[in-house]
């Protein structure tokens, strides 16, 4: 395709070390240049736009920064681990952490128990409309956060909404959903579910092609019932990509921010405020050390939840 | 067992998959319907299905009293110019890394590893004073520069060049290419599926990002839809709903029509992120 040279690959392949050799200096010295002048532009922009930030932003968690500092980041008092005890007697931060430790504990499993049953559902030898169905459940992944959001809150505006209004057609009365202190957060977790059960079903699809058809025939003539097969065969194969996804979803799910902000504001009472928006909210307030420190709580947190994953479903080494 | 039997045992199976899929759709088409009612009619109970009385007066409402253009404009050039970056700068690093040897280059590795999952809300708040002292708070370079590179899309080009034949570099340089060469003429040509999930991936993430143009948008000059979206919908326009779902529409749909066209490829992309 892209061979502008007549010369066959494998002879070159053997001829290439010698010629590397006979001229090492030169050669190595013309990588050299290659390698860092093909890296330089991406390194200045990471270090200064990540790696930076990600240092300072441990220094800011230490200090008092707040907005009037900002010509002069680093003239501000060292206040030690102030910021942190202050987040952990914050009632608002508590609230804020048991919301989002609610949102993922429930989030998490329900996101991917839904993800799954549709992959097997997809997997078990359907072939009319497979991929209508899989286009169709993969379509709110690439959808704005933030839109279907806003669209969300009108299907669960408790008189003219749609949840409410096919709750009636069986006879049920509808709650005030993103006005209930019970109901705000389950349905915030039932659009988020929604919204990205699309990702970790087609990641599940492609670990499904890995489960070899022959031994669930073999099992299926040994007498072994679906359930028993999926959960003996199927589900050992599926567990590196299950922890993939359940590490994924829980990284993105424990940062919830674009929910909240828009279909309640992180009400009613803070029943339905997260971690990220309360840290934004302290940022907003001109609090840069607070949110410092707060947005280090989550990653902190993050680490410790992916350790958690990775120690109950990862694959054992002794196979 | 023939294909009609089949699929008379599996009718609960279409039957689950429809009404599963009947529940995805149903918001968007919700959605865009709403997007084209009155007010009025929208706060109709019970609520109607089809427009009675189709209007197209949200939409002028968005764009000539809430200036969505500008934010259009906006969305589409951050997310053009930081898939472009993120496509020239990752793939030329992950060549890099893949096939050339130079000093610090596994120090440079071992930091794109460190930072492939540190997520946004770590860095938001140094990040804004330094975008701040550089006089970019509120300016597109503002929104473009923090995401013009990404770890994610050095280690997936690296992963992708690593399993060229290398046998094609050495054979360029017998030619006497030179490594830039090497790099523009024989490498790229090759990247073309790497590159198109690369693509689809940063354009969709920037397109949809939300926490950092929220940050840094702190004017009607540099908002993002998104940005726009959210604040008009928790201002003094939160019950205009017809307003709202026209916004949703002019979110979602160019990059719904996007997806549909290349809907192949960003599943493909997906499930090789996920495999690796």
């Amino acid at each position: 395709m892209a061979a502008p040279t007549a010369t066959p690959p494998s002879q070159v392949g053997r001829l290439a070390p010698r010629t590397t050799g006979s001229s090492r200096a030169p050669g190595a010295a013309r990588e050299e240049r290659a390698g860092w002048l093909l890296t330089l532009p991406f390194l200045l922009l990471f270090l200064t736009f990540t790696a930076w930030p990600v240092i300072q932003s441990v220094f800011f968690s230490f200090t008092d920064i707040r907005n009037r500092d900002l010509r002069t980041p680093f003239a501000v008092d060292f206040v030690g681990l102030d910021q942190y005890t202050k987040a952990f007697a914050d009632p608002i931060f508590r609230k804020a952490a048991f919301n989002t430790a609610y949102f993922v504990l429930v989030g998490v499993p329900l996101t991917m128990l839904v993800a799954l049953t549709a992959a097997v559902a997809l997997n078990s030898g359907i072939s009319k409309f497979r991929s209508v169905f899989r286009l169709g459940f993969y379509t709110p992944v690439i959808t704005s956060i933030v839109a279907v959001a806003v669209v969300w809150r009108f299907l669960l505006h408790p008189d003219a909404g749609l949840v409410n209004t096919a709750l009636g057609w069986v006879g049920v009365d509808g709650p005030n959903w993103l006005g209930s202190t019970t109901w705000a957060m389950p349905s915030l977790i039932a659009m988020a579910t929604w919204r990205n059960f699309g990702t970790a079903m087609i990641i599940f699809l492609a670990g499904l092609q890995g489960v070899p058809h022959a031994l669930h025939e073999a099992a299926a003539i040994d007498g072994a019932s679906a359930w028993q097969r999926f959960r003996h065969i199927t589900l050992p194969i599926l567990r590196p990509t299950i922890l993939f996804v359940s590490v994924t979803t829980a990284i993105g799910y424990l940062q919830f921010f674009e929910e909240p902000f828009v279909m309640t504001d992180g009400g009613p009472l803070n029943s339905t405020i997260s971690a990220s928006m309360y840290t934004y909210q302290q940022f907003s307030f001109g609090n840069y050390g607070y949110a410092a420190a707060l947005s280090y709580l989550i990653f902190i947190v993050i680490v410790i939840v992916t350790a958690i994953q990775f120690r109950f479903l990862a694959e054992r080494d002794d196979r | 067992m023939t294909r009609e039997a089949s699929f008379r045992n599996r009718w609960w199976l279409y039957l689950l998959l429809t009404v599963a899929f009947v529940l995805v759709v149903t918001p968007f088409v919700w959605m865009v319907l709403g997007s084209v009612k009155s007010n009025a009619e929208l706060r109709s109970v019970p609520p109607t299905w089809w427009p009675e009385n189709p209007t197209m007066q949200n939409f002028r409402d968005l764009f000539s009293r809430n200036s969505f253009g500008r934010y259009f404009f906006n969305s589409t050039v951050v997310a053009l110019t930081v898939t472009a970056g993120n496509l020239l700068f990752c793939s030329a690093v992950g060549y890099a890394l893949a096939m050339l040897s130079f000093r610090g280059k596994r120090l440079i590795f071992a930091l794109i590893l460190g930072t492939l999952m540190i997520p946004g809300v770590v860095t938001f708040v140094p990040l804004f004073v330094l975008v701040a002292n550089m006089g970019l708070v509120n300016t597109l370079p503002g929104l473009i520069l923090p995401f013009l590179v990404s770890p994610f899309g050095v280690f997936l080009m690296r992963q992708f060049i690593l399993g060229l034949p290398r046998d094609l570099v050495e054979a360029a340089r017998i030619d006497g290419a030179g490594e830039l060469a090497i790099f523009g003429r024989v490498i790229l040509p090759l990247l073309g599926p790497a590159l198109a999930t690369l693509g689809i991936l940063t354009f969709l993430g920037s397109w949809n990002n939300f926490l950092w143009p929220l940050v840094v948008a702190t004017g009607e000059r540099s908002y993002t839809l998104p940005v726009a979206l959210a604040l008009i919908s928790t201002g003094q326009n939160q019950t205009n709903y017809g307003l709202l779902l026209a916004g949703a529409t002019v979110v979602v749909i160019p990059v719904l029509i996007v997806f549909l066209i290349f809907q192949k490829r960003f599943i493909q992309g997906i499930a090789t992120t996920g495999m690796k």
